[in-house]
């Protein structure tokens, strides 16, 4: 069975150039349309397949049949274990939600849309199933190029065109770097397929080079997670994209670069006593992330921008997952990538109907102009509250197990920045929901002095409906139904909790691909979670959302101090976000001097 | 094997980000991408590069002769070959959004902030 494995790559490929052709065609809109759901659904009943049957066993596929000898890997392989399986399912599903949703919609543009989504899919799923250092950065540049052109889609307006730039060149900055780390872990081990380069780490020990080598691959595929300092990209590229890709880029592309850190984290470097220290940075990375985030996505009132940092603050909480090292940790960060992923997803989806229905994704221009959107409008509120994690939704679940893990590791600051970090998301989409549905409260001085307002977003769709088409609710309403399910479902944490022990085997992975054996792994079992702090974080959003929405009930000689605080903070992080490439550039370089820095001074101790 | 390849990655690599971060033209600017991008060539090919090594074409080479690492030597193509569809790409931004707002300086652009 092993046969199925290159599949979900080259299905999508060859499709994407038949779909450049099948745009010759006249009343070629529906058959780009089907042509699109049929491969995309093709390629997720694949990896569902893979998934069940990377449970029995690993999988292991060498290209052109180029075997091992004598424990050496001559060619190249996809190793698939139910992790890889599962997150590419994952994103065959948000591709499959996201075409859905366009059914109706690119009816008079149109070209290459479907050519670029399909590109995009096979690039993540030979991201997410490749077992070879080089392959993962020909995918990540795949999908890169893939984003960068639909991040620019609508080309006759200059938000996209800056945006895709900014994305582009830091992106390809990131890949660089990847490039040069792959070189030096090459000319170190002489191999490039991760479970050799594992044991050759293995057997020399990780001395310095090593450890800078894999500082470079983190620092490359950081960018694409958008962690601090190299989070600047993502708002301005994110905002502007159609919305299918605004939906893809946020569920999945983003943790993927988490997910490419800690596969490389477990495949080359975690039996390693030397780089323990790592995970105490990347921990200080990920909460950093997830405030600033958090605090940007408060003060935003462009809908799409808003989501965008909270997607910032959601990767650093999922960074702060993986950097405790810990298999019961792990699983936690893939129920919160599912979870999150969905109902960013959802969010993303009912911005796209409000831009449809409404023709703006400005916040205060909508106040109470959604009323008649009864389906959007309750769940988009909903959305703020699983955002900031209530039971029993998917983010609840991952949240939970991650900080009963940090708190047994001994990482008590773990859970308030989290509870923290996730409300404040939550309460800023609250907040944009009661206010544009229901008409609740005034503008607040926060975000109402927010340079980006999104009145100005061109509309998507070719004429405005005045109902919502049924296409579009529908993958809204699958997208909540998941978010639910997948906290919901028990069997479903306790798989991912075997997945995720054997994501962190790495002596079971190196025996799997190079000697095709099978090791076995004894799972956490899923503890009981408390549903109480979900609860809480619930009620926190929604206490911050209501003080946004009516201000705060200070007496008089309060309110001038306390707002030129906050004010003054807001100007020095405004500035910040500048929205200059080169200004972001200088981020990227003190920040990857900082880590490599770091790097220098602990592997000398 | 001297370290003279390493110092001019680094040096390639930091000067086309300061080209980047400098830059008050679009076409400019991306250029110092593929500057920056030139350093990842040298280091690959300078990792597997053998004194007096002859070329990889294993059918034509006379006994004895080493050659240089050919691994090495078919990354840096595939990332030329990646490089060139990057760099299509943002060349087609950076003349449509010259098109759009008539100037090439990134930074006269009013940019979305915050």
């Amino acid at each position: 069975m092993e046969q199925l494995a290159p599949l979900p790559v080259v299905i999508p490929l060859i499709m994407a150039a038949l779909s450049v052709l099948v745009e010759k065609l006249p009343g070629k809109h529906r058959l780009l349309d089907l042509l699109g759901l049929g491969t995309v659904g093709t390629v997720l009943a694949i990896d569902l397949k893979l998934v069940g049957l990377s449970f029995e066993k690993t999988l292991v596929y060498w290209f052109g049949g180029w075997l091992p000898r004598n424990g050496f890997p001559l060619g190249i392989a996809f190793a698939i274990d139910p992790a890889a399986a599962g997150l590419a399912g994952f994103a065959a599903l948000l591709t499959l939600l996201g075409l859905i949703f366009s059914w109706h919609y690119f009816r008079s543009i149109g070209s290459h849309y479907h050519c670029l989504m399909l590109l995009f899919l096979g690039s993540m799923q030979g991201f997410c199933l490749t077992g070879d250092l080089f392959n993962l950065f020909v995918f990540f540049e795949l999908m890169g190029v893939a984003a960068y052109a639909l991040t620019g889609y609508k080309i006759e307006d200059t938000g996209p065109l800056e945006g895709a730039l900014n994305f582009a060149v830091l992106n390809s900055i990131g890949a660089f770097l990847v490039l040069l780390g792959l070189g030096m872990i090459y000319s170190r081990t002489g191999g490039l397929n991760l479970a050799w380069i594992g044991t050759q780490c293995a057997s020399q020990g990780a001395d310095l080079t090593l450890q800078a080598a894999f500082m470079l691959l983190c620092i490359g595929f950081l960018v694409k997670a958008a962690v601090i300092p190299f989070h600047f990209w993502l708002p301005d590229a994110h905002a502007v994209a159609p919305t299918p890709a605004s939906l893809l880029f946020s569920g999945i592309m983003v943790e993927l670069g988490i997910y490419a850190v800690a596969r490389c984290y477990w495949t080359l470097l975690a039996d390693q006593e030397a780089v323990s220290w790592m995970g105490t940075l990347f921990l200080s990375l990920g909460l950093a992330t997830a405030l600033l985030g958090a605090g940007m996505a408060f003060v935003q009132r462009h809908l799409k921008r808003l989501l965008a940092y909270s997607t910032v603050s959601h990767s650093g909480m999922m960074l702060a997952a993986f950097a405790l090292a810990d298999p019961g940790a792990l699983g936690g960060f893939f129920l919160y990538l599912f979870g999150h992923g969905f109902v960013k997803g959802g969010l993303f989806i009912a911005t796209g109907i409000v831009l449809h229905r409404l023709k703006s994704v400005d916040e205060d221009q909508l106040r109470g102009r959604g009323r008649e959107l009864w389906l959007t409008g309750p769940l988009f509120c909903l959305g703020g509250l699983v955002l900031a994690g209530v039971p029993p939704f998917g983010t609840w679940v991952g949240k939970a197990l991650i900080e009963q893990r940090a708190e047994a590791l001994g990482y008590p600051l773990v859970t308030p920045v989290l509870l923290i970090s996730s409300a404040l998301t939550g309460a800023a989409v609250l907040r944009a929901g009661l206010g544009i549905f229901y008409g609740a409260g005034s503008p607040n001085f926060l975000s109402a002095c927010a340079p980006a307002t999104g009145d100005q977003e061109l509309p998507e769709t070719a004429k405005a409906l005045d109902r919502t088409p049924f296409v579009m609710a529908l993958p809204l309403c699958l997208l909540f139904a998941a978010a639910l399910g997948t906290g919901a479902f028990e069997e479903l944490s306790r798989r991912v909790l075997l997945a995720s022990a054997r994501f962190c085997h790495s002596e079971g992975y190196r025996l799997a691909v190079l000697a095709g054996r099978a090791g076995a792994v004894t799972p956490l079992p899923l503890p009981q979670l408390e549903w109480q702090k979900g609860l809480l974080s619930g009620a926190a959003a929604l206490a911050a959302a209501l003080l946004a929405l009516f201000g705060l009930p200070l007496p008089a000689w309060l309110q001038r101090p306390y707002k030129q605080f906050f004010q003054g903070v807001l100007r020095v992080l405004r500035t910040l976000h500048s929205g200059y490439v080169g200004d972001y550039v200088i981020w990227f370089l003190l920040g990857s001097a900082a880590l490599l820095l770091a790097t220098w001074v602990n592997s000398g101790l | 094997m001297s370290e003279l390849p390493f110092l001019v990655t680094i040096w390639l690599f930091l000067i086309g980000l300061y080209g980047i971060a400098t830059s008050r033209n679009t076409i400019h600017l991306v250029s110092c991408l593929f500057v920056a991008q030139s350093s990842t060539y040298l280091l690959l090919l300078s990792v597997g590069y053998r004194a007096h090594g002859s070329a990889p074409i294993l059918s034509g080479i006379p006994p004895g002769a080493q050659p240089v690492d050919p691994v090495v030597q078919s990354l840096a193509l595939t990332d030329i070959v990646v490089g060139a569809t990057v760099s299509a790409l943002i060349l087609i931004f950076a003349l449509q959004s010259h098109k759009r707002s008539g100037t090439q300086d990134p930074r006269r652009t009013p940019p979305m902030r915050g």
